[in-house]
C-alpha cells in the first residue's frame, strides 16, 4: 500500500492526443467517400439509373407468372448440376488430403521445401473463381460435365486444403506425443495421433464445401460447362423471362435444401 | 539397467534444462524424481525416451546407447519404454481398446494398425491388461467418457502393452484428486514389483514420494542435489532441493491446507450429530 490518499476522479479511454488521431482518421475516411464517389460517377447516364425503376418493373412483369411447364424441362440440367457439385467436392477433398498434410507446420515432411509448394497450390486454387477456371477447362476438354467437375475440384482443393491444415496444426500435441512414445512410425503417429483428432473438422469442412459447390455449379453452365446454368442462359438469351424466374425459384429451392442438409451433417458431427 | 553419463541438454533459447546428470537405476527400482518448477524433471524423462534430443552425454539401456541412435533404431528401441503422462495423453476420440492397442504400434505393419487387426496374442494381453487395472467393462467405450482416473489407468494399460523394460511416469497424479492420486501410485507401485519393472516417476508431491518411492533423486536447476532413500529425506535435504523461501512456503501451504481440512472435518462431524 502506497501514501496515496486523494485519488483522481478522472479517468479517460484514451489520451488527448489518441482522441484527436481518431478523429482525424474519420474525417479522412469520410473525405476519400466522397471523393471516389465522384470518381465512381462520372461516367454514369442518370437518365438511365432514374429510368430504372420502370426497366425493373417491366422485367419483374415479364417474369410473372413463372412459366411452371418449364420446369419437366430442367429435372435433367438440375440432376446434372448436383452431380458437378458433388463429385467435383469429392475429387477436391481427395486432392486436398495430401496437400494439407504437407501444409501443416506439425505434419510437413519438409517445412522448407515442400511446405511452401502446398501452401502456394492451396493459394492458386482459391484465388481463381470456380467460373474462371470452367473456362479455361472448357477451352481445354471441350463442353459439358466433365469441365465442371473438374473446375469444382480444383476449386475446392484450395478452400478444403487452407482449412484442414489450420484443424491439423490445432491438434493437441501431446496426444501425437504419446503415440510417438510408443516407437510408432511416421504413418502411424498420422493415422493414430493425428487423424482421429482431426475427423470431425473434416466432415464438417467437406460438407461445407459441398454446400458451396452446389450454388457455385449453378452458374458453370454459363460458360457451357453443364448443368442447369446452361438453360439459364439460353432462356436469358431467348429473353424468355418466364423461364428464367422458374430457373431462379428452383436454384433457389435447392440451395436452401443443400445449406439445410449440410447445417444437419455438421450439426450431428459436433 | 538404465544409466545416465553427464546428461546434458541446453534448448535452443540458450536454458540449460539438464547440466552433467550422472545417474544409475538397477532393475526392479522405483525412483522419484522430485524438485521445484523447470528444474528439469521433465526433460530428463523426455531425453531418454528422445523426445527431446539430449545435447550431450549417454543414456545406456542396457548395452544400446539411446542418444546416438538412428530414426529406425530410436523406434525399436522406443518400444523397449513405456511412458505415463500427466495429462493421460490418450488418444481421446479413439476407444479404450485402440487406446491400449496403440501400444502395441511399434510391433505390428501398417496395415494391421490401420485395419485395427491386431495379433490374437496382442488383443488377448491387452484384455488381461484392462483387467488388470480394473477397466475391462470400459475396452469400447470412447477414452474421453472417462473420468480422469480411469483415464491414468489406460494410460498404465497402453505402457505395459508395449512389454516395456523400463517405465517413465511423467507426473502421473497431478491432474487427480488426492485419493485417486494415491489409488494411481499404488497400482503403478504393485505393478512395478510384479514385474520387476524400474520406473522413474517425476512428482511434486513430496509426501507422496515419500510414501510410495524406493529412492528419492532431486533435482535444482538441472543438477541432481539429492540421491539416497526416502527417510535420508530431511528438512534440510529437502531446503537444498526447494530453496529456503519456497520449501518453507509449500510447508507452511500444507500445514494450513492440513489444518482446513481438519476444521472441515470436525465441522461435518458435528453437523452429522
Amino acid at each position: 500500500m502506497t501514501e496515496i490518499t486523494d485519488y483522481k476522479q478522472v479517468w479517460t479511454y484514451r489520451t488527448p492526443r489518441a482522441r484527436l488521431w481518431t478523429w482525424a482518421g474519420w474525417f479522412a475516411l469520410v473525405t476519400l467517400f466522397f471523393w471516389c464517389w465522384q470518381i465512381m460517377t462520372e461516367d454514369t447516364i442518370w437518365a438511365f439509373v432514374s429510368d430504372a425503376p420502370r426497366q425493373a418493373a417491366d422485367i419483374g412483369s415479364r417474369m410473372l407468372p413463372p412459366r411452371i411447364s418449364y420446369m419437366s424441362e430442367l429435372w435433367g440440367p438440375l440432376w446434372d448440376t448436383i452431380n458437378i457439385a458433388t463429385l467435383g467436392t469429392i475429387g477436391g477433398v481427395i486432392m486436398a488430403v495430401p496437400v494439407a498434410f504437407l501444409a501443416a507446420r506439425n505434419t510437413s515432411p519438409s517445412v522448407r521445401f515442400l511446405r511452401p509448394i502446398a501452401l502456394f497450390i492451396i493459394v492458386a486454387s482459391r484465388s481463381i473463381n470456380a467460373l474462371i477456371w470452367a473456362l479455361l477447362l472448357v477451352a481445354i476438354i471441350g463442353p459439358g460435365l466433365l469441365a465442371g467437375i473438374v473446375a469444382i475440384a480444383l476449386r475446392s482443393i484450395g478452400f478444403v486444403g487452407k482449412l484442414l491444415y489450420e484443424a491439423i496444426e490445432e491438434t493437441d500435441a501431446r496426444q501425437t506425443e504419446a503415440v510417438q512414445a510408443t516407437g510408432a512410425s511416421a504413418a502411424q503417429v498420422l493415422i493414430y495421433g493425428i487423424v482421429p483428432q482431426i475427423m470431425p473438422a473434416f466432415w464438417g469442412i467437406s460438407v461445407f464445401r459441398w454446400d458451396i459447390n452446389i450454388r457455385e455449379s449453378t452458374i458453370l453452365g454459363l460458360v457451357g460447362a453443364g448443368g442447369i446454368g446452361l438453360k439459364l442462359q439460353a432462356s436469358l438469351n431467348t429473353l424468355a423471362w418466364n423461364q428464367v424466374s422458374v430457373i431462379l425459384l428452383l436454384i433457389l429451392v435447392t440451395v436452401v435444401l443443400s445449406e439445410w442438409v449440410s447445417a444437419k451433417v455438421r450439426h450431428a458431427i459436433i | 539397467m538404465l544409466e545416465l553419463k553427464n546428461l546434458s541438454k541446453t534448448y535452443k533459447t540458450g536454458d540449460t534444462a539438464l547440466s552433467d546428470v550422472t545417474l544409475s537405476i538397477p532393475k526392479g527400482q522405483i525412483l522419484g524424481l522430485i524438485g521445484p518448477s523447470g528444474a528439469g524433471k521433465s526433460t530428463l524423462i523426455r531425453c531418454i525416451n528422445r523426445l527431446v534430443e539430449p545435447s550431450s552425454g549417454k543414456v545406456m539401456l542396457g548395452d544400446v546407447d539411446l542418444a546416438q541412435l538412428g530414426k529406425a533404431d530410436l523406434r525399436r528401441q522406443r518400444r523397449r519404454i513405456g511412458m505415463i503422462f500427466q495429462e493421460y495423453s490418450l488418444v481421446e476420440r479413439l476407444t479404450v481398446m485402440e487406446n491400449v492397442l496403440s501400444g502395441r504400434l511399434g510391433y505390428v505393419p501398417f496395415w494391421r494398425s490401420f485395419f485395427r487387426k491386431y495379433p490374437a496374442a496382442d488383443v488377448q494381453r491387452a484384455y488381461q491388461l484392462l483387467d488388470r487395472v480394473g477397466l475391462l467393462d470400459h475396452a469400447d467405450k470412447r477414452a474421453d467418457a472417462l473420468s480422469g482416473g480411469q483415464r491414468q489407468r489406460v494410460g498404465i494399460a497402453r505402457a505395459l502393452a508395449q512389454e516395456p523394460e523400463l517405465l517413465l511416469v511423467d507426473e502421473p497424479t497431478a491432474s487427480l484428486d488426492p485419493k485417486t492420486s494415491r489409488q494411481i501410485m499404488r497400482l503403478l507401485t504393485e505393478i512395478c514389483a510384479e514385474r520387476g519393472l524400474p520406473a522413474i516417476v517425476n512428482i511434486h508431491d513430496v509426501p507422496l514420494a515419500q510414501q510410495f518411492m524406493q529412492r528419492i533423486v532431486g533435482l535444482r536447476a538441472g543438477a541432481v542435489v539429492f540421491d539416497g532413500s526416502p527417510a535420508a529425506l530431511t528438512q534440510g535435504a529437502l531446503t537444498q532441493i526447494y530453496g529456503e523461501e519456497d520449501w518453507n512456503a509449500m510447508r507452511n501451504g500444507d500445514l494450513e491446507q492440513a489444518d482446513a481440512e481438519e476444521d472441515a472435518k470436525n465441522r461435518l462431524a458435528e453437523l452429522v450429530q
